[in-house]
This record gives structure tokens, sequence and C-alpha cells, in this order.
């Protein structure tokens, strides 16, 4: 026997659904932010210094460069909260469409900024620099409108 | 301080490989279905996933020196190629909104390695 409370549970509301979806992108580039941070301080602890020539000339030191990567502490937090963001993302896009949330996603952009100039060393932003990643968050946000 | 082009080579070659992982992700999804056992058999998603590592090794590479401000902003160059592959593979139209978003992308980029120099 199916009792009507269960079938009910199983209409949800279709703005509440779009409110959860739109939040849980929204944290989505807040934790992708801030694991690129996490990825940005880990490579610096590696301390490698390679150029593409050198890597398709020597493919070995992908092996090598590997190595490092996978017993450094921060590298695996960044990657952890990647692997989070991945699935938070597939739950949040579960039946709807990802060219509506391109305007979100395109924040990641701006707290990638943010974070960096706050925590990392050396950072700096000049007209240039602010005025492009402007041009690119417009750029990746309507990428997905409808003409 | 500046960026090192080297850095900005290894981003972007990055970003170009993982947009490789996109479409053979893409052709996976399409032949997925059934037990576990055929999931583990699905090349496409195998293939797909190794692009991704790949694409994330050459993206380290590339951070490791230099500024995030400036190499992180490079990734966005992915969604070019994406949609260029969208269309060459799966027959995906180019819209009015995705060539201004590339245009605009594209200019974003190059204002960025231009704020660099």
């Amino acid at each position: 026997m199916t009792s009507p409370t269960v079938i009910e549970a199983t209409v949800p509301d279709e703005r509440a659904q779009a409110r959860r979806s739109f939040l849980l992108v929204f944290s989505c580039t807040l934790i992708g932010a801030l694991a690129q941070i996490f990825v940005k301080q880990g490579t610096a602890q590696l301390g490698t210094h390679v150029t593409l020539v050198q890597v398709l000339r020597e493919p070995g030191l992908i092996v090598r460069f590997c190595l490092g990567v996978i017993t450094n502490m921060k590298l695996f937090i960044g990657y952890g909260m990647y692997g989070i963001n991945t699935f938070l993302m597939a739950l949040a896009l579960k039946g709807r469409e990802l060219s509506r949330l391109y305007p979100i996603i395109a924040l990641t952009y701006v707290w990638v900024t943010i974070l960096s100039l706050f925590v990392l060393p050396g950072e700096h932003l000049n007209f240039f620099r602010t005025t492009g990643i402007a041009f690119i968050v417009c750029g990746v946000s309507v990428l997905g409108l409808k003409k | 301080m500046k960026t090192p082009l080297s850095s900005i080579i290894l981003v972007l070659f990055g970003s170009f490989i993982g947009s490789f992982g996109a479409v053979f992700l893409k052709l996976g999804a399409e032949h997925m279905k059934g037990s576990l056992a055929r999931l583990l058999n699905n090349y496409w998603l195998a293939v797909g996933i190794l692009l991704y590592l790949l694409s994330s090794v050459f993206y380290m590479m590339g951070v490791a020196q230099g500024q995030l401000t400036v190499l992180y902003p490079m990734v966005s160059l992915g969604y070019i190629w994406a949609i260029i592959w969208a269309r060459l593979f799966f027959k995906e139209p180019f819209t009015i909104a995705k060539i201004g978003g590339l245009l605009m992308i594209i200019f974003g980029v190059a204002l960025i390695n231009f704020g660099n120099a």
C-alpha cells in the first residue's frame, strides 16, 4: 500500500529546489576557490621549475613530479575539497540545466582573486588584470544564454 | 613581480588537455548504462579521467611558480576549446551568447597577460 504523504514528498516544490541548487553551486564556488589556494601553496612547496618543452622532451619528469604531489598535505587537502565539490555539483545539477548556473560558477574567478590577494605572497592587481578578470567573469556568465 | 611565461604556457596547455578530457567524459556518459562491470569497461570514461589527471599535472607544474591572480584566470580559456570541440564532435551549434562569451574571455585573458608584462 502506498500512503499519500510519500507521494507528496517525492514532488518537490520547484522554487525550493531552484534555491537549493543555487545555494549548492554558490558554496561550490567558495570551496573551489579555497581549494585553488591550497593547490597553489602545495605546488609552491614542491618548488618545481619546469617548462612545457622540458616536460615534452623528458616525460619522466611527470612521474617525478607526481611522486612529490602524492606526498604533499596541502595538495591532498586541495584535491580532497575538489572531490567534495564535484559531488556537490552533481547534486546541484541533478535535473537542472547547467547553462543557467554559469553566472554563479563564474564567481570562482572573483573568489580566487580576492583570496589570493589576502593569503598568498607576492600577489597584486593592476588595472589590466582587474579589467581582464571582469571580462572573463562576464564572458563565462553569458555562455549559457539561450540565443 | 612578474609571472613567468613558462608557467602561463603550462597552465594553458593543461586547460587544452582538460578540454579533451571533457569530450571523452561526454562520450563515456553517452555509452553509460547498466552494471558496474560495464562502467569499468567504459574506455571513454577511463581516457577522460586520465586526461583530466594529466591536465591537472600540467596545471600544478604551472602554478608552482608565479601568481595565482594571473594564472588562475588562464583556465577560462578551456571554455573556448570546449565550445569548439562541442561544435566539431557533438554538433552543438554556435550561438550568439557563446561567440560573445568566447570573445570576452579571449579579450580578458589577453588583458591579464598585458597586465603581467
